[in-house]
This record gives C-alpha cells, structure tokens and sequence, in this order.
C-alpha cells in the first residue's frame, strides 16, 4: 500500500478522527464526493463496533490495486481487535440483529456501503474486518 | 463541541457547527430537553447542514430526541441533510421514522408553524 496510516480506536471520539482520516484519504486517493461519504460511514459503523464489543483495537487503511477487470485501484480498511470475538459470525451479519442497544445495522450496513466485506473472528480473540471500495 | 441551541420565538434551533462525538450528541438531547421546558418552546430545529456523516448513532439519537421532545409537548424536525449524507444513510437502511424533515431553515420554520398551529377554541 502506497498510503496508509493507522488509528488508535480507544473511545468514541477515536471514531471522529478514523472516519475523517478515511474521508481525507479518500479524497486523496480521486473518489468522487458520494463514495468518499459512503467511505466515511462505513468507517464509522466499523469503528463503533470495535469501541461497542472490543473496547479498544485499531483502524488501518491504504490503497489498494488489483489486476483484475482490467486493473483498479481502490481503498482498503482493515478494522482489527483483540475483544472478545463474534461467536455466530452469520448472526451479527443480520440487518437488526444486536447484542446490545444499538439498531444492529453497523457490521450490515458497512457491508452494503462497500464492494468487498470481509469477517474474520475467534471467540476470545478477536475480531478482524477487511473492506475494499474501487474506484468506479 | 457542544451545540448552540438559540431561542428564536416559540422555537429552539440548536445548529450543529463542527463533526459531532457520540457524547456530544447525547449532551445536545439532554441540553434540548431541559431547554424545551425552561423556555416553553413547542418547536425545535436541528440543524446538521454541517455533519458529513449521518451513521447508526446519529440517527439512532437523533431520533430519540425528536420523540423525547414529542413526550415533552414540542415538535421537532431536522434540516439541512445533505444528498450524499442521505444517500448513505438509505445505504445503510437508516430512517428517520416519525421525525420530521425539511430541506433548510426555512423550510424547517414553515413545518414547524404548520405543526404547531393552535386549534381555535371554541367560544374564543
């Protein structure tokens, strides 16, 4: 990854400075203004969840490029805690589902906002989202 | 930051300035529930023409303080969303279910007159 920069998620003003982070990056890296909020949310779902169930954990992102379809290039997010773990990954992918207060549409929703989502989790330790958006 | 929340006739209009935190938005429901009370208000505008981001949270307060304030006796609508904040938030499946919206202040101003309109008593 050409860019790339990492941010500690601790409480939920950690939040604020991931998704700006991602919204300057995005810019940076030529995504029209739709995208760049899309980007934005996405973050900020993926970020809540780690500070909701995790606690603390962190948020790397970059470029990212790919020969395939005739080359893109695109951001990559990578959400990462050492928290408890997702237990029934398929279960908390459900739109409304939620262990706790919330609407149960963040891990849901940030799939929806991205091109590519994806789940890596071990109950007791912890949980890993890797999330991809090209450039159109 | 904390929320400006400004009297202006019966109404409040609290406008959202800077990206918001969590707790800011949580001090802006307790700050507007107390305000609705000690000033009489029976309309409230939330502006967030600012807010770049519209996620799970946000809505899920915002939300909760149009209701709250609805238990209080005052109306309130929410102004200024942006297209791309609200295609996002369509994205994400987030509503804004019985709470009112209006394209700006103004907008926001004619809704809340329309809302809070008096029926007249009879005799009167």
């Amino acid at each position: 990854m050409a860019t790339e920069n990492q941010t500690e998620i601790r409480s939920a003003v950690d939040i604020v400075t991931a998704r700006q982070r991602g919204r300057a990056l995005a810019l940076e890296l030529g995504f029209n203004g739709a995208d760049v909020t899309l980007i934005a949310a996405a973050i900020s779902e993926v970020a809540r969840n780690i500070v909701d169930h995790a606690k603390s954990g962190e948020i790397v992102m970059g470029s990212v490029a790919t020969t395939q379809n005739g080359g893109r290039t695109g951001i990559q997010i990578i959400a990462r805690d050492q928290g408890p773990g997702i237990r029934d990954v398929a279960q908390a992918m459900q739109y409304g589902y939620s262990t706790r207060k919330g609407l149960g549409v963040g891990l849901p929703g940030a799939k929806w906002l991205m091109d590519e989502f994806d789940i890596a989790s071990e109950a007791g330790r912890g949980t890993t989202i890797t999330m991809k958006k090209w450039k159109r | 930051m904390q929320v400006p929340i400004l009297k202006q006739g019966g109404y409040l209009i609290a406008s959202i300035q800077s990206v918001l935190s969590d707790s800011d938005l949580v001090q802006l429901r307790d700050n507007l529930g107390e305000r609705v009370g000690s000033y009489r208000s029976r309309g409230v505008i939330i502006d967030v023409t600012v807010l770049d981001v519209i996620d799970s949270f946000a809505t899920r307060t915002l939300r909760a303080i149009a209701h709250m304030l609805k238990l209080r006796g005052a109306e309130t609508v929410i102004v200024g969303i942006q297209p791309d904040v609200a295609f996002a938030m369509v994205q994400l499946g987030l509503t804004l279910e019985g709470v009112g919206t209006a394209l700006d202040l103004e907008e926001g101003l004619a809704y809340l007159d329309e809302k809070t309109k008096r029926a007249p008593v009879n005799g009167n």
